[in-house]
């Protein structure tokens, strides 16, 4: 498999999880603000600070309000991570990989990028969003759901795997990372417990863990059990252990792939190693930051080792 | 209503492909003029409909160059083809085989001993003009002696039915792709008509352009590592780039997915490495393949890729330089060049063409540029042109100044009455449009052409320009038995 084309592989998958979980977040926030006491002011911009998105956020906008935030994040193309960038990043990729990926997906990309783009306004306003932010996460299903049942277990798999397990990864981290944020929001009254217990549902839900974290937890809804399931559950499939066996798997399966397994193990050891009981607090926010610089070189590796070729290249010609 | 054959209009002068006179299909299109009139204005719509989806889902599309932007829009499409009798294909088919080796003969010899020349039949200062002369081959054999593996043809019917070569396209010929998705189209939109009549099949192309490609391995016997070489997602062909390396299994690169090594041999990047490459289809033109020999600012290209050609380590289909070949002057000589290197008398004319560097021809040219179409002789793509007889006396002032400052750049053709056949237009109304035909010949070991070929057709009434970067379209090609 050329290396380009592995590569391009990689970041459709990434993306196209990207816009998924980017749905799913605003999502968090927008039912969070129906379910939330009044008395709790909610701040939006949260999820700036929580995606790294400051410095380009506010080279575009000055208030940090609810319109703008959700409006970067959804429609704003010079934001590369927003919903309608991902989308164009992914119909780029996907065009020039029609050979290894099953071929319908180019048409249902571009449906889902017409969508987008005939309805943002949708999302940026609060009453249709639920509705609009639920079609674009079922679009995001529905092409994963056709990689799935027709693409050959070949090593373009094995790539797709990966760009889409180190992406789930990151934004597990960056999901967990907003409710303990919006707790940390919450002032200390007769309302925080409930607040609390609002919050952790709502994280769970909007990542479809509600039912998986009753099961394999047989306990109520309560930070460290969430934060904890979310971390080193072994069976769902956005848990940071999940994701991170899954990419071992498909490293496995292609060449020289001594180097990512390596620093994937050694990330697998920081996840493992955590031991939730209080409630969480600054302390996770900042392992889940290291956690977030980690995925981040392990990208790199993953760059170095299939994408880039350097060192080959130099070697063939100075034979 | 449905088509009343008897209502369409033929152009007074011009061939038409389908209708001999008003309600009389030629014979090998009876059947599909019957069963098309038997069709409602509904049913057509619908057709049409069917025509359009099919071409959305396939993501046909054709990159047009605006202002450096680029926009994708859909190929257009005729759901009416165009038939042609098996009878009359073989012979030209047979024709267009002949035409390919005499100019593989001739690329050879001006490469090495230059006989043409010497015995005088073309003027050498024909060649030491030519702006796709490569001196830099010179003296490199490749495999079997071809240089031009690849062609594509442009064939024109005159008024009086005759085929007639219009241009050899040997450098980077596109357009196969659309030929072989017409028919898939047509499958879809008039599956009664293949039902009864025996319509001969296109899709073994890229099979035998895979066996030829493979036929040029320098390392028989192997499986041979055969990749498509590609300037990237903003050249107009790239869909048919690739779609050509999906269809025949083959790998799609750009200049930067390869390197050439000390070794001298070309290798591609790949997950597991470096993987030696033997053969590559380049779709990109030779100044831009390698910055070591031709422009040294081209990132299109692999540096050392000349290095490992000579060397005899990778096949180029084209190989580099055969584009000498694809000039509208050397196009003047070519039934000569068949009778030189053959022995045979051509089995398809040339159109008649007059050479601008003979100062008899050159002053008939100059006296008659309102009848005439004058072309530069290494543009490709339906620039540069004048049609006469729709210019303006500004527009033809200006091409006789070129002419007169560089004679050998130029060549004129009578005017051609282009045959037409008939276009939907409208919703059930069929009207005469002007078409050419595109088949495209492969040489290596032996030789094969497409059975017909891409018919292109002006959608415009009343125009010749069938190009798809000047509003053409095209319909699917039958060769009917």
């Amino acid at each position: 498999m050329l290396s380009k084309v592995a590569e391009r592989v990689y970041w459709a998958a990434r993306y196209l999880e990207r816009v998924e979980s980017t749905a799913r977040m605003v999502s968090i926030y927008d039912t969070l603000l129906f379910d939330l006491p009044r008395q709790i002011n909610l701040g939006w911009y949260n999820l700036i600070v929580i995606n790294s998105l400051e410095e380009s956020f506010h080279e575009r906008y000055s208030v940090q309000d609810e319109r703008n935030v959700v409006k970067f994040l959804l429609g704003d193309d010079t934001n590369p991570g927003s919903i309608v960038s991902s989308l164009t990043a992914i119909r780029e990729n996907i065009r020039t990989t029609r050979d290894v990926i099953p071929g319908d997906t180019w048409e249902l990309v571009n449906e889902l990028t017409q969508y987008v783009q005939e309805n943002l306004n949708q999302g940026i306003n609060r009453r249709h969003r639920h509705e609009f932010l639920d079609s674009i996460i079922r679009a995001c299903q529905q092409i994963m759901g056709l990689w799935q049942v027709s693409m050959p277990r070949d090593k373009a798999w094995e790539i797709l795997r990966l760009g889409q397990n180190i992406e789930r990864a990151d934004m597990t981290t960056r999901n967990l990372d907003a409710a303990v944020a919006t707790i940390a929001q919450v002032e200390d009254d007769d309302f925080a417990v409930n607040a609390h217990q609002t919050i952790w549902g709502n994280l769970l839900r909007s990542l479809s863990a509600d039912q998986p974290y009753r099961r394999a937890m047989r306990a109520s809804v309560k930070g460290p059990l969430v934060s904890r399931f979310l971390m080193q559950d072994a069976q769902f499939p956005r848990s940071l252990r999940f994701c991170l066996d899954d990419m071992v798997a498909a490293s496995q399966a292609l060449p020289r792939s001594e180097t990512v397994i390596g620093d994937i193990q050694r990330l697998h050891k920081t996840v493992m190693a955590r031991a939730e009981d209080t409630e969480p607090g600054p302390e996770l926010r900042d392992v889940l930051n290291d956690l977030q610089i980690a995925l981040q070189y392990l990208h790199f590796t993953i760059s170095s080792t299939w994408f880039l070729n350097e060192q080959d290249a130099q070697q063939a010609v100075a034979q | 209503m449905s088509i009343d054959w008897k209502q369409y209009e033929l152009e007074p002068g011009f061939y038409d492909e389908l209708i001999s006179s008003p309600g009389n299909p030629r014979v090998p299109a009876r059947q599909l003029a019957n069963y098309l009139s038997t069709l409602t204005e509904d049913e057509l719509q619908s057709r049409m409909l069917a025509s359009d989806a099919t071409i959305r889902d396939m993501g046909v599309s054709f990159t047009v160059y605006t202002d450096g932007e680029n926009i994708d829009r859909a190929w257009p499409f005729d759901i009416i083809p165009r038939v042609i009798s098996a009878n009359q294909w073989e012979k030209t088919a047979a024709g267009l085989k002949q035409r390919l080796q005499a100019l593989n003969m001739f690329i050879d010899d001006l490469y090495h001993e230059q006989r043409i020349i010497k015995d005088g039949i073309i003027p050498e200062f024909v060649l030491k003009q030519s702006k796709n002369y490569r001196p830099e081959c010179e003296g490199i054999r490749p495999r079997f002696g071809v240089w031009a593996h690849v062609c594509g043809t442009d064939l024109v019917r005159d008024g009086d039915g005759q085929f007639y070569v219009l241009e050899d396209n040997l450098r980077v010929p596109s357009g196969v792709s659309y030929m072989l998705e017409n028919r898939s189209i047509m499958k879809r939109v008039l599956p009664e008509v293949f039902e009864k009549v025996s319509i001969a099949p296109v899709g073994d192309y890229p099979e035998a352009l895979f066996n030829m490609l493979a036929s040029l391995s320098p390392r028989p016997g192997d499986s041979p590592v055969v990749a498509v070489l590609t300037p990237g997602i903003f050249n107009s062909a790239y869909f048919e780039h690739a779609f050509l390396a999906q269809r025949m299994g083959a790998e799609l690169v750009e200049g930067s997915d390869l390197v050439v090594g000390k070794d001298d041999c070309v290798y591609m990047k790949t997950i597991s490495g470096l993987e030696r490459v033997d053969v590559i289809y380049r779709r990109i033109d030779d100044l831009f393949l390698d910055p070591e020999v031709f422009q040294p600012d081209s990132v299109l290209g692999v540096p050392g890729l000349m290095r490992a050609w000579r060397k005899g380590n990778v096949a180029l289909a084209n190989a580099p330089g055969a584009g000498v070949a694809d000039d509208k002057v050397v196009y003047a000589y070519v039934p000569d060049i068949i009778r030189y290197y053959l022995d045979q008398e051509p089995l398809i004319p040339n159109v008649e063409t007059f050479l601008c560097y003979d100062d008899k021809q050159r002053e008939y040219v100059l006296a008659n540029l309102d009848k005439l179409v004058v072309k530069p002789a290494n543009e490709s793509g339906g620039y540069g042109m004048l049609v006469g007889p729709h210019s303006t006396k500004k527009e033809r002032e200006h091409f006789a100044e070129l002419i007169k400052a560089n004679p050998r750049n130029y060549i004129a053709q009578p005017t051609l009455a282009l045959s037409t056949a008939p276009t939907l237009v409208g919703r059930s109304k069929v009207e005469p449009r002007h078409l050419d035909l595109r088949p495209f010949i492969l040489q290596g070991e032996s030789s094969y052409v497409t059975t017909g070929g891409l018919t292109r057709v002006a959608m415009k009434k009343g125009s010749l320009v069938v190009n798809s970067s000047q509003g053409g379209g095209s319909k699917d090609t039958w060769i009917v038995g």
